[in-house]
């Protein structure tokens, strides 16, 4: 009788597949991301490690002794106290009590606080109780504290702000039109997330983490990358993450340069060395999971794209390791066999520097 | 799912020394490596002990960093990260904003 070892598919499912399918997963998700990004496949020493941990007997898995790595958490304080958009439990709690709970009782290496709707362009107007929120957890805080949003770009565009929405003037062939659009939103992004951390990093803030960076598409990464530069030539000493939406840059707009480089279509190897001469302290590349694939396929993929964008980068690099990315199964409650190995596989074989 | 990251590759703040080599990552672009090394070398331990709860536990309240239980008279908060400030000859910024407004 044939081996079979229970693996999962990209959307959680329990999957059997024996030692060969294994095998076949791997090299086809490998060769997915070589061929997307131009970048080296995995080893033959590589994808029989990735095998290995995959068909570990035991429930939970763990890297070696002596090769743990900070984990870095966005979201931050809205996973206890959020609502399930946010997948958050509810459970009613100050956001001190959730930052303390994350240090203390967690064992988190750093924390966030952020705002329920987790944009920066909401914090505005209530900026001055995220400062007092930050300014009573910094007094009773040890480790990193960061203000964690998203630069959310869409926030920018009609009906929820004052730039024509670019969708609705590409379906109208205007397309100069959408991109001066682009641009005004990315203008006003970048002046809101620096007017916001300059009110939190007085208050104490440790740094910022922009989650999701490019959700909106190119113009959004533009934006916050000169938001990135424009808070490192203000404050030196900041810790600034800057992470990322998907896995590859969309070209809303087509046309905008960072350092000369074009932002759209950019793979995380090629995202990390910008980020690194904005200013980011820390990279968080990210890889997409396909539901439809096994965790075999995603996990092998999402490390051959991680370790390259490792390799790229000047910075540290701390994956996106949440629920559908990273190698993840994409649903809220991805079952501890998938995540313990997707997180041992990035830091044994992709050689992240946290998660 | 994020305590399941923290027992399968974390360094579980400040349990151990998770806190500090984070510091060294984000202050100085700190490769994991080279972190690991620098903080194992200002607490003159092995990089292998960073995870080690037994040893950082003593070793977190003898220099008086914060450990993980409330322990009478023992510095936590702003306290303990002046603390860290002069173990890692690094500068927080919650501590500055402390100085500023006590100055």
């Amino acid at each position: 009788m044939v081996t079979e070892y229970a693996l999962r598919m990209g959307d959680g499912k329990r999957v059997f597949l024996t030692r060969e399918k294994i095998l076949s997963e791997i090299e086809a998700g490998s060769g997915n991301a070589a061929d997307l990004g131009e970048i080296p496949d995995l080893s033959a020493d590589e994808i029989d490690r990735l095998a290995e941990i995959l068909m570990m007997p035991g429930k939970a898995v763990s890297v070696e002794q002596g090769m743990e790595v900070p984990v870095t958490h966005d979201i931050g304080t809205i996973r206890l106290d959020g609502d399930q958009g946010n997948s958050g439990v509810g459970i009613p709690s100050s956001r001190l009590v959730s930052c303390m709970t994350h240090e203390r009782a967690f064992g988190a290496d750093t924390m966030e606080l952020g705002h329920i709707d987790y944009s920066f362009k909401p914090v505005k107007p209530v900026v001055a109780n995220e400062c007092q929120a930050m300014e009573v957890c910094q007094q009773n805080m040890i480790i990193p504290l960061f203000y964690g949003a998203m630069p959310n770009m869409g926030l920018y565009y009609t009906p929820d702000g004052p730039f024509e929405n670019p969708g609705d003037l590409m379906k109208a062939f205007k397309i100069d039109k959408a991109k001066d659009s682009m641009e005004h939103a990315a203008e006003h992004l970048t002046r809101d997330t620096v007017w916001v951390m300059q009110k939190l990093f007085a208050s104490g803030a440790d740094g910022v983490n922009f989650d999701t960076t490019a959700a909106a598409g190119d113009a959004d990464m533009y934006g916050t990358l000169n938001a990135v530069k424009t808070l490192r030539a203000l404050y030196p000493e900041m810790y600034i993450e800057m992470g990322m939406a998907g896995e590859m840059v969309l070209g809303m707009h087509g046309e905008l340069e960072y350092d000369g480089v074009r932002l759209a279509g950019l793979w995380p190897h090629e995202q990390a060395p910008l980020a690194a001469t904005a200013g980011a302290n820390v990279f968080g590349p990210v890889v997409n999971t396909n539901t439809s694939k096994t965790s075999a396929w995603n996990l092998a993929r999402a490390v051959t794209f991680i370790k390259a964008a490792v390799e790229a980068s000047s910075i540290p690099c701390h994956v996106n390791m949440g629920m559908g990315v990273g190698g993840i199964p994409m649903l809220e409650t991805p079952p501890v066999d998938a995540v313990t190995r997707a997180s041992k596989a990035m830091v044994e074989i992709a050689g992240v520097d946290g998660i | 799912m994020p305590i399941s990251h923290i027992m399968a590759s974390g360094m579980t703040g400040i349990r151990a020394a998770g806190d500090l080599v984070a510091r060294m990552e984000f202050s100085k672009n700190m490769r994991i490596g080279e972190a690991k090394e620098y903080v194992a070398k200002k607490l003159n331990v092995d990089t292998m002990d960073l995870s080690d709860e037994h040893i950082m536990r003593e070793l977190r309240e003898e220099l008086d960093i914060g450990v993980i239980t409330s322990v009478p008279g023992a510095a936590k908060g702003i306290a303990a990260k002046m603390n860290i400030e002069k173990l890692l000859d690094i500068k927080i910024n919650s501590c500055e904003t402390f100085r500023a407004q006590i100055a």
